[in-house]
């Protein structure tokens, strides 16, 4: 990590305006087994800083991997050169927006460190999770890993700002494909998309699951090969953490960020359905919605103390009993818009500019035990583990595939399903939610491949949430 | 030492022989190179939201000896005694982490020579002064979206001698005309040398569409409708099928989106052929591990299934050739064959059913039975006896590629258009797909 920074940063401050850096430094680190067969180890090592300036009411950013005073020197005029130019011809006078001056140090509590165990003791750990899973002739993919990344950020300003954080994540991942002739089903653990991710050491593996993770997968796969197609109708559906977090991911959380509502988003992510105005009185759904932004769970996967224009995180609320409150937008939208958001600027690395992003967005938990939700259901499906997802450009009309499903009739679970899918539009679905899984259905969940923004860029977002239960629900299968 | 003629490549080629000059022993090296020096405009409203610059150099490195090997990917500042120091690091780094790795059975890398070159010509102007000329052709519009240009590298070297390098500079303007709520009109300009009456003619022709978008739109019910998906449209389908499509890895671990071609008898129409065409595209002809690329490989023929794209592990591991294929299998030139169909006849062909100019956020619904679910987008238009009659609200379909492009495909077109990709996730992506336009019966809308 570049050494003396700070000095390099002030040696070469502009005159007048506002000048931040924000400097990364990252390490990857991916051990991954697949058919037996370990992969080639994936280390990425990257480190660079963004200079971001305000000036004259324009707004510009020159990101570089030289953080000498000379390569700061240069991005800092090129920044400046880029406020000048957009000066009077942009979509707000950036000069309105109170750019803080943060002082902070975080870093991830951690008790099992992942340099702490040899790479030898870590491919064996992700070996032996590979020796776990089935046999069977049918078994035709297996594999699993471990995704560990350290990233340090330093953000300074021109008027004294100076904070840091380390953050620890882990991902640990794992999938089982069982097929017969042209037909195959594979259960992951957290699903598709990512899934169990968490803020952490080695510790979390054995308390997420990852560890006895293998026989279920491998049991569950074989299941659905044998199973029927989940039948069509509209029913009772219950769905479990590793779905639910993506639902409230694309049908909440998209929907509520502010710069989709200001119509920045409009040419790539898309737009919103949500208006200005539904702040404070719209009905996003029934009374048992609650869903916070929550930067402070110190295990979930996207837990800071400052974003990335250096705002103080807190844990707000977003929607209290079914009523919306404030939107996911960042200082420099919640100035553009006068509506009250939350500390969520944030960037995918030093290579590209914060925008509004989720951090965790979460559902409160209710009371009902996962024996009770089943209990409540005189027709419908339970389905867990999301495999698809596709919502449209103003986050309303959805549809979403899970791994694995399973019938209820009359209070109890029956027959398994394979490709159970279901579809419906964002407000109504909220509205019908009719019951939610207390703190022993809670996971946390997460995403490390939310794409949004242009230039694009790959976000890590973290969802803590339980099992909720909704009436009246389009549910159908496969082909 | 080959020193290259792009600044960029001299660096790149100097630090891979210093690596070289490390080795010891038996060690092989395989270097890489991925950077650019880009611009960005971001703008709303057709006002600026967020301008900068990137430049970024990721340095790749692969350490061998024997069966054994270790990765590594390290960013470069540009400053040479820095750079060396940082590859030293971590060069003895994979060093020390060889004992502990077992031997690679799916190792596979090139050991003939084949060195290329490909340095394009930069005829784009300064971004500043491109943005001015995008934000005066857009003026009284409500314009959104984004400029991006400049230098993009690939480059690879081993220490058996081969080089290869690739710089292409180019631009990609992407935006929406915004008529209200979610109707608008998305348009690009894309290429290597800036024009600025080519600028204006688009955004001129841009405007002329969204003023057909200035009607009541109608909302239509779920059920089978005879569709046309101009190629903006069907670039998102192609995207999907790219995606577990035509890897032999997927094929041989049965997870596969187009597994029933290869293990049953399904097919595509007749019409259909897909390729990677390098040949015709704008990605560089080489690969990570050294091997240079043919110029076509063949994946839908007729219909059929012909060859799968093939990484130099998948390689290895199947006992096959590799035709250079990135690491996901992924195509980098897509190409679909053009169909019969003349342009201009698409309206009156179509008589009455939807004309769908985008496509968005399509996913498998059932990846086995390749049935995808998406959402139309933007323009979108309801057609009555072969005339634009109003432009339509969204609407959700789930449909399988055996219909869409099989059994329920009435038609490609003559015409074909050639789409860079705009992605520019982690980088400035350097890739293109060539498709016509398909017209298509009894096409499933759900939602």
């Amino acid at each position: 990590m570049v050494v003396g920074l700070k000095e390099h940063f002030q040696q070469v401050l502009p005159a007048s305006g506002f000048c931040s850096l924000r400097a990364e430094h990252e390490r990857n680190e991916i051990i991954h087994v697949r058919q037996n067969v370990l992969q080639p180890i994936q280390t990425f090592e990257d480190e660079g800083g963004m200079v971001t300036r305000i000036d004259g009411g324009g707004y510009g950013y020159a990101a570089t991997s030289d953080l000498s005073a000379a390569g700061l020197r240069g991005a800092i005029e090129r920044a400046s050169q880029w406020a000048r130019e957009t000066a009077g011809r942009s979509v707000f006078d950036f000069s309105r927006v109170a750019m803080p001056h943060p002082q902070g140090e975080y870093e991830t509590p951690v008790t099992r460190a992942w340099d702490s165990v040899s790479l030898a003791e870590k491919i064996d750990l992700v070996k032996e999770q590979c020796a776990k899973i089935s046999d069977d002739e049918r078994i035709a993919d297996f594999e699993a890993g471990l995704w560990y990344s350290r990233t340090t950020t330093r953000y300074y300003t021109n008027e004294g700002g100076a904070a840091r954080r380390v953050i620890h994540r882990l991902y640990p991942f794992m999938r089982v494909t069982a097929a017969a002739g042209s037909e195959s089903q594979s259960r992951g653990f957290g699903g598709n998309p990512g899934g169990v991710c968490l803020q952490g050491g080695l510790e979390v593996l054995e308390e997420c699951g990852w560890t006895s993770a293998a026989p279920t997968l491998s049991a569950e796969a074989l299941e659905l090969l044998a199973a029927p197609n989940c039948p069509t109708g509209t029913m009772d559906l219950l769905l479990d953490a590793d779905q639910m977090f993506l639902q409230i991911h694309e049908s909440i959380g998209h929907p509520l960020e502010l710069d989709r509502i200001l119509g920045d988003e409009r040419n790539y992510a898309g737009t919103s359905f949500v208006k200005p105005e539904y702040f404070g009185s719209f009905r996003y759904g029934s009374d048992l919605l609650n869903i916070v932004f929550d930067p402070t769970d110190t295990r979930a996967f996207a837990s800071y103390d400052y974003d990335d224009d250096g705002v103080a995180a807190e844990k707000l609320y977003l929607i209290e009993k079914g009523i919306l409150q404030r939107a996911l937008g960042s200082i420099i939208s919640q100035t553009r818009a006068d509506i009250p958001g939350v500390a969520n600027s944030r960037a995918d690395g030093w290579r590209r500019p914060p925008i509004d992003r989720m951090a965790n967005v979460n559902l409160e938990p209710g009371s009902a035990s996962m024996e009770e939700l089943i209990a409540a259901v005189e027709q419908g499906v339970y389905m867990k583990s999301n495999t698809s997802w596709s919502i449209d450009d103003s986050r309303n009309k959805f549809q979403f595939g899970c791994e694995y499903g399973r019938m209820i009739e009359n209070g109890k679970l029956t027959q398994v399903v394979k490709n159970p899918n279901y579809r419906g539009i964002s407000s109504a679905f909220w509205n019908n939610l009719k019951q939610v899984g207390d703190r022993s259905t809670v996971r946390h969940m997460g995403a490390t491949n939310c794409g949004k923004g242009e230039p694009n860029q790959v976000m890590r977002v973290g969802h803590v949430t339980p099992a909720a239960l909704f009436a009246g629900v389009d549910v159908f299968g496969g082909d | 030492m080959q020193e290259g003629t792009d600044p960029m490549q001299q660096e790149f080629y100097a630090i891979a022989e210093h690596l070289f000059s490390c080795l010891q022993g038996d060690e092989v090296a395989l270097c890489s190179f991925e950077g650019e020096a880009s611009d960005f405009v971001r703008f709303n409203h057709n006002a600026a939201r967020q301008a900068g610059s990137v430049t970024q150099r990721d340095f790749g490195i692969d350490l061998i000896r024997g069966r054994r090997h270790a990765e590594a990917r390290i960013a470069l500042t540009g400053e040479r005694e820095t750079d060396t120091h940082r590859v030293e690091g971590m060069l003895a780094e994979l060093r020390e982490r060889l004992p502990a790795l077992p031997e690679d059975p799916h190792l596979l890398y090139a050991t003939e020579v084949r060195s290329t070159e490909k340095i394009g010509d930069n005829g784009l102007i300064d971004a500043p002064e491109a943005f001015g000329q995008i934000v005066a052709a857009g003026e009284g519009k409500d314009a959104v979206g984004l400029f991006a240009q400049g230098p993009v590298y690939r480059g690879f070297a081993n220490s058996l001698g081969q080089r290869n390098w690739f710089t292409t500079h180019s631009f990609n303007v992407e935006w929406c005309f915004y008529l209200r709520d979610d109707k608008a009109v998305k348009t690009d300009y894309a290429g290597f040398t800036w024009e600025q009456a080519e600028l204006g003619k688009r955004m001129a022709r841009a405007a002329e569409q969204l003023a057909l978008l200035d009607q009541e739109p109608k909302t239509i019910e779920p059920g089978k409708y005879r569709v046309y998906l101009t190629p903006g449209a069907l670039l998102e389908v192609a995207e999907t099928l790219s995606w577990y499509g035509f890897g032999l890895k997927n094929h041989r671990t049965k997870i596969a989106s187009l597994l029933r071609m290869t293990e049953g008898d399904a097919t595509l129409a007749p019409g259909v052929t897909i390729s990677e065409n390098t040949g015709g595209g704008v990605a560089p002809n080489f690969d990570m591990h050294g091997f240079v690329k043919p110029e076509r490989v063949v994946m839908i023929e007729g219909g059929r299934f012909r060859d799968h794209l093939v990484s130099p592990r998948s390689a290895k591991e199947y006992g096959v050739e590799t035709n250079g294929a990135n690491g996901w299998e992924f195509p980098e030139a897509f190409e679909m064959e053009a169909g019969e169909i003349p342009q201009a006849e698409v309206l009156a062909r179509l008589g009455t059913g939807l004309y769908i100019n985008n496509l968005h956020y399509i996913n498998y619904s059932d990846r086995p039975a390749c049935r995808m679910t998406g959402m139309t987008r933007f323009a979108t238009f309801w057609v009555e006896d072969g005339a634009l009659a109003a432009p339509l609200n969204v609407m959700r379909f789930d449909e399988s590629a055996y219909r869409m492009l099989g059994s329920n495909l009435i038609g490609l077109t003559q015409e074909r258009s050639m789409i860079l990709s705009s992605s520019t996730y982690g980088g400035r992506e350097v890739s293109s797909f060539h498709l016509p336009g398909a017209l298509i019966e009894d096409f499933t809308l759900t939602l």
